[in-house]
């Protein structure tokens, strides 16, 4: 099948299950009905799940568990060499590395300074890292449905109760997805036990020792909940995480099904479907603009390489045989789009302009589908920005989806845009001019800023995929880039809960009195500041990094 | 504030040990009892050895033997990986010309443009796959230092090609240690 049908085949399928993935994303969270399932569960936290919470309850319930997992997850990697399940005797992590991967897990980055089959206990990896796959994706989820009843409802001061929307997350939807996902795996060739490493003797009589371990498992979950955290560390590129074309295809879908499926439950949430299809139609947009440019660039070789005698310059260092380019592309595309950060090819090996794009897609707040609830958030307060600006411009009283923006609203609007980025490019700044940060490198040139530039991008965007030559597991990028992570995640989740608590109050402006949100002009509206925003944030060091080396392959110098 | 505190850590606990705990062991079991070949690595055993998995690369250098892709970890099944070299690297320039002049002598292949997977390394290191066009340069060297008709080499890279997915989903890479192992049985029979 030629490469545009694949692709097009690929998207009517995403969006043949993201319809219906939304439609029972809003009957579970709109129910009032507790079913048999969760009763139990709600008895034995002893909470009452008719109570509803105040958007100040409702955080301070989200970080409490946060910080938990944090304790937790950190505790479990120091302490690993005493506890069961380790066959490779993996001894402590190194503080700093524990650290990093904690709150890595715990912000549903996934952002790994450690190689997982060298570094990981089983336990640790299924009790810690497995186990706030699935807390940060549901923890995001819970938010975005918190965010979206602020639009649904009007004149209350109650956002739902927390611990309602992240149970049903996990028990209704997350759960049920990955065992059924994690089996298909296994049939594919995911491995799935707790042997100690295999020794093999190859053909040739070399010793090859194989890791094993519970993968298939921990595999679902990661793609589902855009993690993206790998058992392996070749990720999604290894074998053993993702055997076959179909496994990769599935992994690709798996990894934007849920973030493609919010909008649709957001316009049905809110009572206006179109809404849901319009905010949509803009991720899409966004989507197929960047997708563009990487299979431009990746198709079109590398000159350098033409030069030398490969088959026009294609490009695949870093990159598997089972997938080939397309594949590659894809996933590349979707990984960073959603704050996914599985990665299937090695980014850091790309075209210099694919590497942009995916620099652009996660700097620009990862809302494009998004991270697992963040993304929707994060493209709702653009649309908040947008309608500002349309305000101001006709010249009333700003309003999104019938509700009145006041100052406090644009305010926190704005931490949400602005923080992430102010992380990425300062961070950015002090490691291009000190020796720590420089060290790391492994790649010279234009190349090597944008090494340095991915690492915090991703982790401040919540992605978690990188341009892996940097040797990121120094006490600097593991301080760094868990501050990056703390902030993309705690300074868009927390200000968009207080959007949502001043905006649940309102009372919804009249229909007939709204600014259409619904048409294609909103569309247009909303990817126009997007790329605007992103662009004029992210300009100039794009143009010294991946522009620049674009310009130095064709002129022929390497670095 | 305290009973917050107190409801947390209850549903951290009980989200951990089902999540954690019920979840994965659940899963190793049906793999365990439904699909253990699969879910215990896709292993291939000759004569009471495991000498690798079906799903994963591993080093072949010697003439008789088709070449697996380059690996940046030197095939370690522990510490999988890539060289991350970037598109404007000098020193991916020079791995990748001195793989073709290499190639270029030991497969008597003067002219024509080089498939980009035969002077590339891999994402993992463990890439099991040569692309076709890989394996075709590498047949005529194979089949003379085993003496075996070009057609015949020709014929077990076919049966150790991967099928596409019902028709649709695949890129028909050549498994290269189940073609050497079908090479090395060849010669037996």
């Amino acid at each position: 099948m030629p490469w545009y049908l694949q692709f097009i085949l690929f998207l009517v399928i995403l969006t043949g299950l993201a319809v219906p993935l939304g439609e029972y994303m809003a009957r579970i969270f709109d129910s009032k009905k507790i079913r048999r399932l969760e009763a139990p569960a709600y008895r034995l936290f002893g909470i009452d799940p008719t109570k509803e919470m105040t958007w100040k309850t409702y955080a301070l319930n989200l970080v409490l568990i946060n910080v938990i997992g944090l304790v937790f997850v950190f505790a479990l990697q120091r302490f690993q060499q005493f506890l069961p399940l380790n066959p490779q005797k993996m001894g402590p992590v190194r503080w700093d590395t524990a650290l990093n991967t904690a709150v890595s897990f715990v912000t549903n980055t996934n952002w790994q300074a450690y190689g997982g089959e060298s570094t990981m206990s089983y336990l640790t990896q299924m009790l810690g890292l497995a186990v706030q796959n699935f807390l940060s994706a549901a923890v995001g989820i819970a938010a975005a449905i918190a965010f979206i009843r602020a639009f649904a409802r009007q004149s209350v001061t109650e956002i739902g109760n927390f611990w309602v929307d992240l149970t049903r997350t996990i028990i209704y939807i997350l759960l049920p997805l990955c065992i059924i996902f994690s089996l298909f795996l296994v049939s594919q060739g995911v491995i799935q036990n707790f042997h100690p490493y295999v020794h093999a003797t190859t053909v040739q009589g070399q010793e090859q020792v194989i890791a094993m371990g519970p993968i298939a498992s921990q595999e679902a979950i990661k793609e589902l909940g855009t993690n993206g955290g790998g058992f392996l560390n070749a990720n999604s590129a290894h074998p053993y995480e993702n055997p076959t074309p179909v496994t990769d295809y599935l992994e690709i879908i798996g990894l934007l099904v849920i973030s493609v499926a919010l909008p649709f439950t957001f316009g049905i949430m809110m009572k206006n479907r179109k809404q849901g299809w319009v905010i949509f139609f803009a991720m899409l947009l966004l989507y197929l603009i960047g997708f563009s440019v990487v299979a431009w660039s990746e198709l079109h070789g590398n000159p350098l390489l033409a030069k030398l005698g490969v088959e026009q310059g294609l490009n695949m260092e870093g990159k598997e045989v089972r997938f080939g380019q397309l594949a590659s592309i894809v996933f590349a595309q979707s990984t960073t789009v959603t704050s996914c950060g599985a990665v299937n090819c090695m980014h850091d090996s790309l075209m210099p302009l694919s590497g942009m794009i995916l620099i652009f897609n996660m700097a620009i707040g990862e809302v494009i589908f998004g991270g697992t609830g963040t993304g929707l958030i994060s493209m709702i307060v653009y649309a908040i920005i947008t309608m500002f600006l349309v305000g101001l411009m006709i010249g009333r009283t700003p309003e999104i989806f019938g509700k009145k923006l006041e100052p406090f609203e644009m305010i926190m609007a704005m931490i949400v845009i602005l923080s992430s980025s102010v992380v990425q490019l300062v961070l950015s700044a002090v490691a291009v001019s000190h020796g720590f940060g420089l060290s790391s490198l492994n790649n010279a040139g234009p190349h090597g800023l944008s090494e340095i530039l991915y690492a915090f991008v991703s982790a401040a965007g919540n992605n978690g995929s990188a341009f892996a030559g940097l040797n990121a597991n120094t006490v600097f990028y593991n301080l760094g880039t868990a501050f990056a992570m703390l902030v993309g995640r705690f300074t868009v989740i927390i200000p968009a809960l207080a959007i949502a608590g001043t905006l649940v109050t309102k009372k919804m402006v009249p229909k007939s009195v709204q600014f259409p949100t619904d048409g294609s002009l909103f569309v247009v509206m909303l990817v126009s500041m997007v790329i605007i925003v992103g662009a004029l944030t992210f300009f100039p060091v794009l143009a010294l990094g991946p522009l620049l080396e674009h310009l130095f392959i064709y002129a022929g110098k390497v670095f | 504030m305290i009973k917050s505190i107190k409801q947390s850590l209850i549903v951290f606990a009980f989200f951990t040990l089902l999540l954690g705990i019920v979840y994965p062991l659940f899963i190793t079991g049906i793999a365990q009892v439904t699909m253990p070949y699969k879910a215990n690595g896709s292993l291939i055993v000759k004569d009471g050895k495991t000498v690798g998995s079906a799903l994963l690369g591993q080093n072949f250098d010697k003439p008789e033997y088709f070449h697996s892709r380059l690996s940046a970890v030197n095939y370690d099944g522990t510490n999988s990986g890539a060289s991350n070299l970037g598109p404007s690297s000098a020193k991916l320039m020079q791995q990748v010309g001195d793989s073709i002049k290499q190639i270029r002598k030991e497969d008597n292949f003067p002219v024509g443009d080089m498939p980009p997977d035969m002077v590339s390394s891999s994402a993992s290191g463990l890439d099991p796959h040569i692309s076709r066009a890989n394996a075709l340069i590498q047949l005529k060297r194979v089949a003379k230092v085993r003496n075996i008709p070009e057609t015949e080499v020709g014929k077990l890279i076919e049966d150790n090609t991967d099928k596409d997915f019902i028709g649709i989903w695949g890129h028909r890479g050549v498994n290269v240690l189940k073609l050497n192992l079908a090479l090395d049985s060849y010669k037996k029979s």
